[in-house]
């Protein structure tokens, strides 16, 4: 029997960032199994929205994680709306779109530019995070926020967008597509990322369906399953696009799924400024009945499932959140075996995993009197005064 | 469990019904049965059998599962999503007092694994027959027989203290500082 070696990564990735911790067993270079251990940041959000009422429940969920902040909402406001039969007014519909699009698009450009990274391409890091940058200040112009747009609510959203800020939407969008094509270009025709990327970290479709994997993991493995198409929510039934999919499921599949994705979700964008109809927002949910139901939501990184089970009173009873790595991260399990150490690193960062811990929280300390500097309505003063510059320049 | 006689049954009906159908006898009442969305009790010595079947069907992925604290023990909900037909049924166990345990799903649907373990984690659901029920969720200093997500569990009252090696960094650095 040959020896096995574990090689411990983690528990606090060192490219990635965050708390996760893999354990590789290897054989020689080749890695012969994987533990993963997670959940070194649980912050309990289950068990905090019994505590809260269901219109409060949307801003925690948000928090779940920095990057899907419009998808976890919706999958929440979808569920709860399931059990109150709510009919939401077209043009909430529209704008839910938007808003979710424009977060797919900075989220599949924040990984591109991390997978980069990951592979010491830093030059790509830095352009995408650089086109990446306009998509965030339109969600600020548009939302009042970056991150957390609290712009979902049970029945419809909380703000409407001007006409002027629905058409400098498309605007932005429409400035993408060159940029997204050179980019594009740049890794489909770049031999040295075919040479690094394909046949590594293969899933195949079998493993996909048997591990759960959604979003681009699975579409990565010719798995043509996407949520906004199959169980239709949000305007995406009324508007022309498609599910874009990659044979291989090896990482240059992921990656060429979620570039192509971003052209998609401009597509999708204009569309949806150029059909939004008028009228109102909010359908005005007076009150809960008791039931339960499921809402989910094509998130970045695939599909986020809730389960909200309500009695009749003005609090959740229970309340699921599986984001989509909880799915994609065991599928570990089936792509890296086999592989060699260093293409471990990339599959890893495949899947886009993402340990929502976002919770960590960050003072500026005085070190002589130990006195904060910033307080947080400092904070929120900061943040507000960009805000307003930001719509000032346009 | 008991279902009243007299109660009306749902009738399956679409590609929902479909599903169920195909589930015979293993389901013991459907709760309801719509255009995308099945809701079902099914039997807890068939939870095995049932999840082969389902993952079998073509599109059918276990998409997550739920588990509820209830008067007669934990509800187990596993959620089943089917593409493309969009469709989501929800296939409930129950696992009674005292004992709260099923069977085990993850031998057969690997999907399961990890969730499986987090529901043993917060609510204190067994599974018998886990491959391999280590903890996922909780911290290994967390007590044993703690279950942060119960209903009696309260977030203020009932938590556990932190072990000495794991008092908050600030606290030893102010202690410095102030020397």
């Amino acid at each position: 029997m040959s020896r096995r070696t574990v090689v411990n990564i983690g528990p606090f990735h060192p490219l990635q960032e965050e708390a996760e911790f893999f354990q590789l067993y290897v054989d020689g270079e080749t890695v012969v199994d994987v533990d993963v251990r997670i959940s070194f940041n649980h912050r309990g959000i289950e068990k905090l929205d019994e505590s809260k009422t269901f219109d409060q429940v949307p801003f925690v969920v948000e928090r779940v994680c920095g990057i899907c902040s419009a998808s976890h909402p919706l999958a929440y406001i979808q569920a709860v709306e399931e059990i109150a039969h709510v009919e939401v007014p077209e043009r909430a519909l529209y704008l839910r779109t938007i808003v979710n699009e424009l977060e797919r698009i900075h989220s599949h450009l924040l990984w591109v530019g991390l997978a980069g990274h990951f592979l010491g391409y830093n030059t790509v890091f830095m352009w995408v995070w650089k086109y990446r940058e306009p998509v965030m200040d339109i969600l600020e112009i548009a939302t009042g926020s970056r991150v957390n747009y609290a712009n979902c609510k049970v029945g419809g959203v909380r703000r409407d967008m001007t006409r002027e800020q629905l058409d400098r939407i498309a605007q932005v969008s429409d400035e993408l597509l060159g940029p997204l094509d050179m980019l594009t270009r740049a890794v489909l025709d770049d031999p040295i990322l075919h040479a690094r990327l394909k046949k590594v970290g293969v899933l195949t479709p079998q493993a996909a369906k048997a591990y759960g994997a959604t979003g681009p993991t699975a579409r990565g493995s010719g798995v043509p399953i996407d949520v906004r198409r199959d169980d239709p929510y949000a305007a995406y039934d009324r508007l022309a696009w498609e599910v874009i999919t990659a044979p291989d499921g090896d990482v240059f599949s992921k990656t060429v799924v979620r570039l192509r994705e971003c052209f998609e979700a401009v597509r999708i964008i204009k569309q949806c400024v150029r059909d939004i109809p008028g009228g109102a927002i909010d359908a005005h949910v007076a009150a809960i009945p008791p039931g339960e139901g499921v809402g989910h939501v094509e998130a970045p990184r695939g599909e986020t499932f809730h389960y909200v089970r309500s009695d009749g009173s003005n609090r959740p009873v229970r309340h699921k959140v599986r984001a989509p790595s909880f799915n994609n991260i065991p599928t570990f399990k089936a792509s890296c075996i086999g592989q060699q150490i260093p293409d471990v690193a990339i599959t890893l960062a495949s899947v886009d995993p993402c340990y929502s811990c976002t919770e960590r929280m960050c003072r500026v300390v005085d070190a002589e009197s130990l006195r904060p500097r910033y307080t947080w309505s400092d904070l929120v003063r900061l943040s507000q005064q960009k805000t307003a510059e930001l719509r000032k320049k346009w | 469990m008991t279902v009243a006689e007299t109660e009306t049954r749902v009738p399956l009906e679409g590609f929902v019904g479909e599903v169920l159908k195909e589930l015979g006898d293993a389901v013991i009442e459907v709760e309801c049965c719509g255009a995308r969305r099945g809701w079902a009790r099914i039997d807890p010595e068939r939870t095995v059998e049932v999840a082969e079947t389902m993952l079998a069907m073509a599109g059918a992925r276990l998409a997550t599962a739920t588990a509820l604290d209830v008067r007669d023990g934990i509800d187990v909900l596993y959620h089943w999503a089917i593409e493309p037909q969009g469709v989501v049924v929800t296939l409930k166990v129950l696992a009674e007092r005292p004992a709260l345990a099923v069977d085990s799903i993850a031998g057969a649907v690997p999907a399961a694994n990890w969730i499986e373990r987090e529901m043993h984690d917060l609510l204190g659901a067994n599974f018998r027959g886990h491959p391999d029920m280590r903890r996922l969720i909780l911290d290994d200093s967390w007590p044993e027989g703690v279950y942060p997500l119960r209903k009696d569990f309260d977030q203020v009252r009932d938590r556990p203290p932190l072990p000495p090696d794991q008092t908050p960094p600030d606290v030893g650095r102010r202690e410095r500082n102030a020397r």
